[in-house]
């Protein structure tokens, strides 16, 4: 209890003297109880909620990253199947109308029939034209040689 | 306390003994931090209890006031009492604690202060009848609704006065206020009290 002559000096009021007295006794009971009782850690409210959207957290993070592994897996594998239809189709394609080219025929007599396609014809043409220009283009340092080889051949 | 920082001081100067040895100097000066320990341990604890209505709160800062007093014990010279510098770094480190809560006003920290009601609910069954015992109840919740509404430094004056039953000197060394701004504060802490008391009655 706190003395009488510490709080006469400071404390004329006896209400208020008689409140500061319960207030140290209370206090000094409240200490003691809780010195004297056997503490155990325990987890505050704040830190048991964290830890539980610590949890929520990891548990969403875990779910949307296998989620977003699955739905790539998926996405890529239907890219490659709509490439594949797509490249059967342009291949259907392409043999259509190859099949559709018109074909001729070249008769020689005491030879074999060759059928041949218009389109493989006109290749053919084209390739020989080109051939027949390359063969005629000489370097401009060899163009005397060929004019005397065009001379000697004509005599 | 004061004689036996003394003694152990003019041990150390040792005059008619012999030399001691520093193993000998620190197996002393350990002895004498066990017993500091253990006669002001319950005060420090029932201040910090007081000032933050908090149990573990205030163990944690005991425990942290005399780890911080054990790592200064040799630089401790005795100019003041074992308890007034004690009190000192609890002082402080409330302080501390206070400023890193408001530092902290984002993160919500673990608030495990008891309200006023269930602090007033400590008190010593004496020869009291019931009646007596709801009014001093109700008083003793009073002076804590008064205590809250003091500053930190009001409420600290205030709880080493009444509760801990300090001399002005003692407060004015502790808190490195002067006697003059110890009895300023006492007298605005006590016209809360007052005003507080006044208001119900």
């Amino acid at each position: 209890m706190i003395s009488e002559n510490k709080l006469a000096g400071e404390v004329d009021d006896p209400i208020v003297a008689d409140a500061l007295r319960h207030f140290k006794s209370s206090v000094d009971y409240w200490s003691e109880a809780a010195y004297s009782q056997p503490r155990t850690a325990r987890l505050g409210t704040q830190l048991k909620w964290r830890m539980a959207a610590s949890w929520a957290l990891g548990c969403l993070l875990a779910a949307a990253s296998v989620a977003g592994t699955l739905y790539e897996h998926h996405a890529g594998r239907e890219a490659a199947r709509i490439a594949a239809i797509k490249a059967a189709e342009q291949k259907a394609a392409r043999q259509q109308k190859v099949a559709e080219r018109p074909v001729t025929a070249t008769v020689v007599p005491g030879q074999p029939v060759v059928v041949v396609k218009a389109g493989a014809k006109e290749d053919e043409n084209l390739l020989a034209t080109v051939d027949s220009d390359v063969s005629r283009q000489v370097p401009a340092a060899m163009e005397p040689l060929a004019q005397l080889m065009d001379t000697g051949g004509a005599n | 306390m004061r004689c036996m920082v003394a003694s152990t001081k003019s041990m150390a100067a040792g005059t008619a003994v012999k030399p001691m040895t520093a193993d000998a100097e620190e197996e002393i000066s350990a002895l004498e931090f066990a017993r500091v320990v253990e006669t002001h341990r319950p005060q420090i604890f029932r201040f910090l209890l007081a000032s933050l209505r908090d149990v573990d709160l205030a163990e944690t800062l005991t425990q942290e006031c005399f780890l911080k007093a054990h790592r200064n014990w040799k630089h401790f010279r005795g100019d003041s009492s074992a308890m007034t510098w004690l009190m000192r770094i609890a002082i402080n480190l409330q302080k501390d604690h206070w400023r890193n809560r408001r530092l902290q006003f984002w993160r919500q920290t673990q608030a495990n202060a008891v309200g006023i009601e269930e602090a007033s609910e400590w008190l010593p069954n004496g020869e009291r009848n019931a009646e007596q015992q709801i009014l001093a109840r109700e008083r003793v919740a009073q002076v804590w609704k008064a205590v809250e509404g003091l500053s930190e430094r009001q409420r600290t004056v205030f709880l080493l006065r009444y509760v801990e039953e300090r001399e002005l000197a003692e407060i004015a060394q502790a808190t490195g206020l002067s006697e003059g701004t110890v009895k300023a504060h006492l007298s605005r802490a006590l016209g809360r009290v007052r005003a507080e008391l006044r208001g119900t009655r």
